[in-house]
């Protein structure tokens, strides 16, 4: 196609080739694995539990790499190819690290009617950090992400998938901020 | 137990005139205060769980009869009839006996609508007893609740309300004496728009990738695990309870005929009061938008309404006084989806926001049909060089060649909802496009509605 201005990138799936990111550990902990065994039993079927299984091992390693992929698929005994098509697919698993405090903007329609997007840029510029990268004191990573349902409420801001700060406005966005950096806010995978 | 929410919520949940007859409160009862979820809240206030020991009284038969003669049609978007939906699944002959599951829909994620999640803040207890008189009518063995990835702190509420009703004899072995056993388990997705679809929702649900269905087999056939099954929106579920208690003739009383009931509108966008409005179908668009939610926040005049999410075509001023119901939000071209109001003002320069919907879709495409996976990204790309002050003369043309290519050729309605703002902002918009390829600038001078990071 001949177009003058490239496609915006966005959270693809692996290209051929590309390696995912190491875990610092080959294999969950032994607590993790049984709380998977656990899950297989849970659902009529035992693929059902690929993707809660695969938040605890996410939860367990960090994020989920390929160990933790394989990890899955060996606990749950399930196709590797199965739980890395899996994996790829959905955005809230997470093929390489993110940082202590991970905070996501929605910049949908809703939130940026009302400021979503300068938000977005203020975080960035206010954290020193590029979106999909971590910063290099590994503290944070920022996302620009898709609806978050809080489009009454928006611009909305959610820091390791818990509850939503409402409201985004600059004042808001320096409380977050320092919340995280007081500790307040429990870090990634706990 | 997990750890249950703790932060205030700022969202408005009612309005002068809220609970009286005119405008009756059956979905938001408690809405805002964050201890009423529990169930001797639900049972004591809210007159919790009569309607499911009314039910079990009934004959399965009688309870799928009561909400056909309630006329209640699904909230998630398409507007089918519930009833009519129950009464697909098989029943069971003597050579065969089948597992049937009801699955709730509660992965919210269509921008613009925000309902589902205070129903399950505030009101968990009611979506577990629909659940339950729903599984009683069509005689379900189980019932799954998806909820999207991100509302990660109400799958715990869930778990703890769904836990407090098996505690009181409302889930699990022999049902309040019946000899009926039914459980209920949450399932958590992972951010996946495209899971919102039902039978995308339960391949996910079956730990698959979450991509949709060939149908026929439709769910009632063949859904979950391979069993029938049938999938309802939250706010349909919920409003079961309703409809048994009142009965079906007086809850086919509110609204209007062939869209009767309350449904949630959630205002989003350029008002003053954003919120949640509890109101029976058929209640005139302005009401909402300007007495309501108190008109524009900006003071000036309001361009553009997505009367329902954001796949729902949108509307300018001459159809602003909109009933808002399925089949006359259909007759002015629209679609009344889930019930989210998106209200655009002046200053929005619809071509970007056109095009922030369309990388929202292009992003959302599980990838499946080709027509949907490159054709949005195409649009996108198309809609990103007009924006950005380098479209060509021919360009508006080649987007009217796109949509009908991706219309209604696809498995789902992905594709279709990623032509209706296109659609309909070129139909009534056009000029600020023009104006766009033209002068190589935006129409208006409104804040920009998409970040220069634009990183996903």
């Amino acid at each position: 196609m001949n177009h003058p201005l490239p496609p915006e990138t966005s959270d693809r799936p692996l290209a051929p080739g590309q390696r995912l990111a190491p875990s610092a550990r080959a294999t969950l902990s032994p607590g993790c694995v049984r709380e998977i065994q656990a899950l297989a039993t849970k659902y009529p079927d035992k693929l059902a539990a690929t993707l809660p299984a695969l938040y605890l091992a996410q939860a367990d390693l960090g994020f989920a790499g390929l160990e933790a992929m394989k990890e899955v698929a060996r606990v749950l005994e399930i196709p590797e190819g199965h739980v890395f098509g899996v994996a790829t697919f959905y955005t809230m698993f997470h093929q390489k690290p993110v940082g202590k405090f991970h905070l996501q903007v929605c910049t949908n329609l809703c939130c940026a009617l009302r400021g979503g997007a300068q938000l977005f840029e203020k975080l960035c510029a206010r954290l020193a950090v590029t979106p999909g990268e971590v910063s290099p004191d590994g503290m944070w990573s920022v996302e620009e992400v898709e609806c978050l349902g809080s489009c009454g409420t928006g611009p909305c801001l959610q820091v390791n998938h818990e509850v939503y700060d409402e409201f985004l406005d600059t004042a808001k966005l320096d409380a977050v901020i320092s919340a995280c950096r007081q500790g307040n806010v429990p870090v990634w995978g706990k | 137990m997990g750890q249950i929410r703790t932060k205030p919520d700022s969202q408005i949940y009612t309005f002068e005139g809220f609970g009286t007859d005119k405008f009756p409160n059956f979905m938001l009862r408690g809405a805002g205060n964050l201890r009423n979820w529990h169930i001797h809240n639900y049972e004591q206030r809210h007159e919790g769980y009569e309607a499911l020991k009314k039910a079990l009284k009934m004959e399965p038969a009688s309870v799928t009869g009561e909400v056909k003669a309630s006329g209640l049609r699904g909230r998630g978007g398409a507007g089918f009839p519930t009833g009519l939906k129950w009464t697909f699944m098989p029943k069971d002959t003597d050579e065969r006996k089948h597992t049937r599951y009801v699955v709730c829909n509660a992965d919210e994620g269509e921008p613009g609508t925000f309902k589902d999640r205070a129903i399950m803040e505030y009101n968990p207890h009611q979506l577990i007893e629909g659940m339950i008189i729903a599984a009683w009518a069509m005689q379900c063995s189980l019932g799954f609740i998806y909820i999207r990835g991100e509302f990660k702190w109400l799958v715990d509420k869930l778990d703890a309300a769904i836990q407090e009703a098996r505690d009181a004899g409302y889930l699990g072995k022999n049902i309040l004496g019946t000899g009926w056993d039914f459980d209920l388990l949450t399932y958590r997705g992972a951010g996946a728009y495209i899971c919102g679809e039902e039978t995308a929702l339960l391949n996910s649900l079956e730990g698959r990738r979450g991509e949709p269905r060939v149908k026929p087999p439709f769910p009632a056939t063949k859904g979950a695990f391979g069993q029938p099954t049938t999938v309802n929106n939250v706010e349909t579920l919920a409003s079961v309870p309703v409809i048994l208690r009142i009965g079906g003739a007086a809850y086919a009383a509110i609204g209007t005929p062939n869209n009767t009931g309350t449904r949630i509108f959630g205002v989003s966008g350029h008002v003053k009061r954003p919120g949640l409005y509890e109101l029976p179908l058929g209640t005139p668009m302005d009401f909402l938008v300007n007495d309501l939610a108190g008109g524009c926040n900006s003071g000036r005049k309001i361009k553009a309404i997505i009367p329902g999410g954001c796949s729902s075509p949108m509307l300018d001023e001459k159809d602003f006084d909109c009933p808002m119901d399925f089949d006359a939000m259909k007759a002015r071209g629209t679609m009344a989806g889930s019930g989210g109001v998106i209200v655009m003002d002046e200053n929005v320069c619809i071509v970007e926001a056109v095009l922030r919907l369309t990388r929202f879709y292009a992003h959302e495409s599980c990838g499946q049909c080709t027509p949907c996976r490159e054709g949005c990204n195409w649009l996108e790309m198309v809609l990103h060089r007009i924006e950005h002050g380098a479209g060509k003369p021919g360009d508006l043309e080649l987007i009217a060649s796109l949509t009908p290519r991706i219309n209604m050729r696809t498995l789902c309605p992905l594709g279709d909802a990623a032509c209706g703002p296109i659609d309909s902002a070129l139909e009534k918009f056009r000029h600020e496009f023009e104006h766009h390829i033209e002068h190589k600038t935006c129409f208006v001078k409104g804040a920009k509605l998409t970040s220069a990071m634009g990183v996903h």
